[in-house]
């Protein structure tokens, strides 16, 4: 369905649109460009473009114990929850796309909550809970709380790969004498096996990029590179947060890429 | 063999086997319902649990007895009522803003041919997937007093005094906009997507001129879209906080802030909490005035991402 | 458990279905090739199903629904859309929960078994092919979990490649396949575990018609060979006639009728049948007096004379033919109409008149010269005959 020559009306006529358009992702985009530049500057200064150009920031971040500490935590938690949201979602997700439940609005409305909750009250409402059963600065707290905000998002992907997959597929397999866990295994998981790839990298990102709460629950020796990178900012601004921010930026995209290309496998 | 005939030997059977098929329907309802289990009772546990405990604690005063005083703060204390303000400000302003940006771009993405539109709707997406700190910081970076855009206003002679883009209201909008502007953009040009070009082809063919087959049929078609992206909008900056905190320079208390400062700084639990209620409550009557009239789910936006 | 003999083998095939499928026959006659064929056949198993209730919400879809299956026979479930068809057929495969019911395979109740224990092969409308696995995985996937080992996987796996006629094709992808050869490894896989019975829901409503109708020949020559207890589902009444051994017309949720398609056809027993089956003419009649008048001439008929009250009169269009004489003569009944309108059909012509109460039937007959030289044209007034043989009467609604 190309929608070229869609209207009649060239794209001569539509030139002032495609400059607004232009403009606009210009604004989306450029700040991370700035950023990445900017992280290979040689001076303390804040220039642009800059003067000398030098990898000392990439030192800075890559030769600092904490900093180095903290990416540690955070990549640690990010697999975890990665690893604890995929399968708890995908269950989620196949239970609620079988449709024979009653109260899948609620049960969808529950496992979503975090995505319409303000993350500052999930922030307070975690450490003070945590505060009681002794979570607070531990790995396994992180992890439950990114796996909370993780899971509806892997719920949501998984959901939509479903929906777009055939599951009379299942249906025969289970008449053809598999089980329906078999069935699952060998037939409808390698046929959304993109989404819940896609749903992993989002668990992933979720919980990597995650502020507000870690702000509340981590600390000491589990602090993050979010809530260090939070505090650092507060302070002053440290060109070492721009290689940082390039090696983040790096990041999201090469997980977006993945996303985009196991889609398009599909 | 009649229809009767059928039946006859029967009568009287119509409950058949009826017990054990309810029994195994009950069987695959708890089977799903063990799928479910484990993510809603994560979510309880850390998200309904606290909350509620949250709401019980919003409903003692300092001396631990049961008072609505966490409550009447709100309309007594000037500091309170110019942080509502503030945040409801915000809003507004960042929420306009990323309407005006954004219709025109997703309006270009729809029109776009597929190709072109992919490779822009990357653009929009990457900044998605772009931790908020970093964009933020970036903006830090252009904004400040010595960041980009003042030096080059200054070299270019334009200015000779820094202007106050960064640690203000402005600078707030600004960060803002940029991290709210995806998502109105996606769904908005997720409706737009679905509006049928044959629609317009027949406006056009009823001598509608290009502008007025814009306004009176492609702008209305597109405004369910719109709404569900200014409706996310508005909800996510009641209770931002990340670019707030670092780019209002300590002058922009937004509502979330207010929260963070009351039970970590000062420690009243009961007031924070009082706070985070009144905050979910109002996220949760925006959303669900909108879904009444749209009949709409506001999560849509985060399956496009 | 009986097996079933590769019963009616050659012998019944008409001659169209032979001629249609000339690489059948050598298959059949050589012994080697018939040995082959009675190791895949599945072992027919009858079926009884009794009192099925199905509520979806509050709506009843099935009513207290019962029907017998013989072992061996190829029954199809017709209706329109909506009539519970599809719903009583994945109540069988056991993917729809009755509220209430029996469903007895040769004996063996199956109401509350799991889909994968029932042992029953199933072809559904869009085929279901497993898009990932090869034409041969795809085929030997029920083999593979019933832990068959890999020889004789292999070797089952041929004979029903074989016998679908997809030899060789076994490394294709399923992306790369033809609708109609899609169809032939669904019915593959379906078939090569020897399951106790084959439901297949409108197979071949996704071809185009005249791979539609090849297929219609094919299918009914494998249930022929093998023998299986077949339930087929279909919207589509020609389908339902070519293939069928019974039919059961359903309508909301009832059977309406079941019988052999030519029972059906030649004597529905309601109103429905007779509108969903074939072309139908309705004209009312009356029940008095022990005989039936169609205004005031009295109907001859060979069946029994219903119960006092109205009826209708089911005429078939062909059953109907235009007569000279405006008197009823021996076992023939005279209608009087008015021409409306003749329209030439190649092979056939359609006559459309109006009886005097404003009726409106068709009468159809084939362009023999002797009919062709007496047309009537529009505005005609014409003797409409029906044979005392062919009156029909189904209750008045």
């Amino acid at each position: 369905m190309s929608m070229e020559n869609a209207l009649p009306i060239s794209h001569r006529q539509r030139l002032w649109l495609y400059a607004l358009g232009a403009l606009v992702l210009l604004f989306l985009i450029a700040p991370s460009v700035i950023i990445v530049i900017m992280s290979f500057s040689g001076s303390t200064l804040l220039q642009f473009p800059p003067e000398q150009w030098s990898l000392r920031w990439y030192e800075s971040y890559f030769g600092s114990v904490e900093w180095r500490d903290a990416t540690i935590v955070s990549v640690k938690v990010a697999v975890m929850t990665m690893i604890v949201a995929t399968p708890l979602g995908t269950a989620a997700a196949y239970a609620i796309n079988a449709g024979t439940l009653r109260l899948t609005g609620a049960i969808n409305a529950l496992l979503t909550a975090s995505l319409i909750i303000p993350v500052i009250l999930i922030g307070i409402g975690t450490f003070f809970l945590y505060a009681r059963i002794g979570l607070n600065n531990t790995l396994t707290g992180l992890v439950i709380a990114h796996t909370v905000q993780a899971l509806p998002l892997v719920v949501l992907t998984v959901v939509s790969g479903l929906r777009s997959y055939d599951m009379n597929q299942e249906k025969v397999a289970r008449s053809l004498g598999a089980n329906r866990f078999s069935a699952f295994l060998q037939v409808t998981m390698p046929q959304i096996r993109f989404s819940i790839v896609s749903g992993a990298l989002f668990a992933f990102i979720t919980s990597f990029d995650e502020v507000v709460v870690s702000l509340f629950i981590s600390g000491g020796e589990t602090t993050t590179l979010t809530r260090r990178m939070f505090n650092a900012l507060r302070d002053q601004i440290d060109p070492t947060i721009a290689a940082i921010s390039t090696c983040l930026i790096v990041l999201s995209i090469v997980l977006l890429s993945a996303a985009q290309l196991f889609g398009r496998g599909r | 063999m009649s229809m009767q005939s059928a039946i006859l030997p029967h009568a009287g059977a119509r409950t058949l086997n009826a017990d054990a098929l309810h029994a195994d329907a009950r069987r695959e309802t708890f089977g799903l319902l063990a799928l479910l289990s484990p993510g809603l009772l994560l979510v309880f546990a850390v998200i309904i649990v606290p909350i509620g405990w949250l709401f019980w604690l919003s409903l003692f005063d300092e001396t631990g007895s049961l008072s609505a005083s966490n409550y009447a703060r709100f309309f007594q204390q000037p500091s309170y009522i110019k942080t509502f303000l503030t945040t409801f400000k915000v809003a507004f302003a960042v929420t306009g803003a990323c309407v005006v940006l954004g219709y025109p771009l997703a309006y270009m993405l729809s029109q776009l041919p597929r190709r072109a539109a992919s490779i822009c709707l990357i653009l929009v997406i990457l900044p998605f997937w772009t931790s908020v700190l970093v964009r933020t910081y970036a903006w830090l970076v252009i904004l400040q007093r010595k960041g980009l855009i003042n030096s080059w206003l200054i070299d270019l002679g334009v200015i000779s005094q820094p202007l106050p883009l960064a640690n203000n209201f402005a600078g707030v909008i600004i960060g803002m906009t940029h991290i709210m502007l995806p998502f109105l953009v996606l769904p908005l040009y997720a409706s737009m997507k679905t509006i049928d070009i044959d629609c317009l082809r027949a406006g056009m063919n009823l001598g509608a001129s290009p502008a007025a087959t814009f306004r009176q049929i492609f702008f209305p078609l597109s405004l369910p879209g719109l709404a569900s992206g200014v409706v996310i909008v508005f909800v996510l900056c009641l209770g931002f906080f990340v670019t707030p905190a670092l780019m209002g320079g300590g002058k922009v208390i937004m509502w979330a802030m207010r929260i963070e400062q009351t039970t970590s700084l000062y420690s009243n639990w009961g007031a924070g909490a009082a706070l985070g209620v009144v905050l979910l409550a109002v996220t949760l009557a925006l959303l669900g005035l909108f879904q009444w009239l749209l009949g709409a789910r506001a999560t849509g936006v985060w399956s496009s991402r | 458990m009986q097996r079933f003999s590769v019963r009616n083998c050659v012998t019944t095939n008409c001659r169209g279905s032979v001629q249609a499928l000339p690489q059948l026959r050598p298959a059949m006659n050589d012994p080697e090739s018939r040995e082959m064929l009675l190791s895949i056949a599945p072992t027919a198993l009858p079926i009884g199903i009794s009192g099925i209730e199905k509520r979806f919400g509050g709506v009843s879809v099935l009513r207290d629904l019962s029907l017998d299956v013989a072992a061996g026979e190829f029954l199809t479930l017709l209706g329109p859309s909506g009539s519970g068809k599809t719903t009583l057929l994945m109540i069988l495969a056991g993917f729809v929960r009755a509220n209430a019911g029996s469903i007895k395979v040769g004996g063996e109740e199956i109401i509350a078994m799991p889909p994968h224990r029932r042992n029953i092969g199933m072809v559904f409308q869009n085929y279901a092919l497993f898009p990932h696995m090869n034409v041969f995985h795809n085929i030997a996937f029920p083999l593979k979990q019933r832990r068959v080992s890999t020889a004789e996987t292999a070797e089952r796996v041929e004979k029903a490649l074989d016998l679908v006629q997809l030899k060789g094709l076994g490394e294709r992808r399923v992306d790369q396949l033809s609708g109609g050869q899609r169809q032939r490894v669904a019915l593959a896989r379906a078939i090569v575990f020897e399951p106790r019975i084959v439901l297949m829901d409108e197979p071949l409503s996704a071809l185009d018609k005249s791979l539609r109708e090849h297929m219609q020949i094919e299918l009914r020559n494998l249930h022929r060979r093998l023998g299986m207890t077949t339930v087929y589902v279909t919207h589509d009444q020609r389908e339902a006639i070519t293939m069928s051994d019974r039919i059961a017309v359903m309508n909301a949720g009832c059977i309406e009728q079941i019988d052999r398609p030519e029972v059906l056809y030649a004597a529905p027993k309601t109103r429905f049948v007779a509108g969903f089956i074939g072309d139908s003419n309705f004209i009312p009649v009356e029940s008095r007096n022990g005989s039936v008048w169609y205004e005031d001439r009295k109907i001859r008929m060979t069946s029994a004379v219903p119960a006092a009250g109205c009826h209708l009169m089911v005429v078939r269009p062909e059953k109907l033919r235009l007569v000279a004489d405006a008197q009823p003569a021996g076992s023939v009944n005279v209608i009087p109409a008015t021409v409306g309108d003749v329209i030439y059909q190649g092979d056939s012509f359609a006559c459309y008149a109006t009886l005097r109460d404003g009726r409106q039937v068709t009468l159809r007959d084939y362009c023999r010269s002797d009919v062709l030289a007496r047309l009537p044209g529009p505005g005609e007034p014409v003797n409409l005959g029906i044979d005392a043989e062919d009156v029909v009467l189904v209750a008045a609604d």
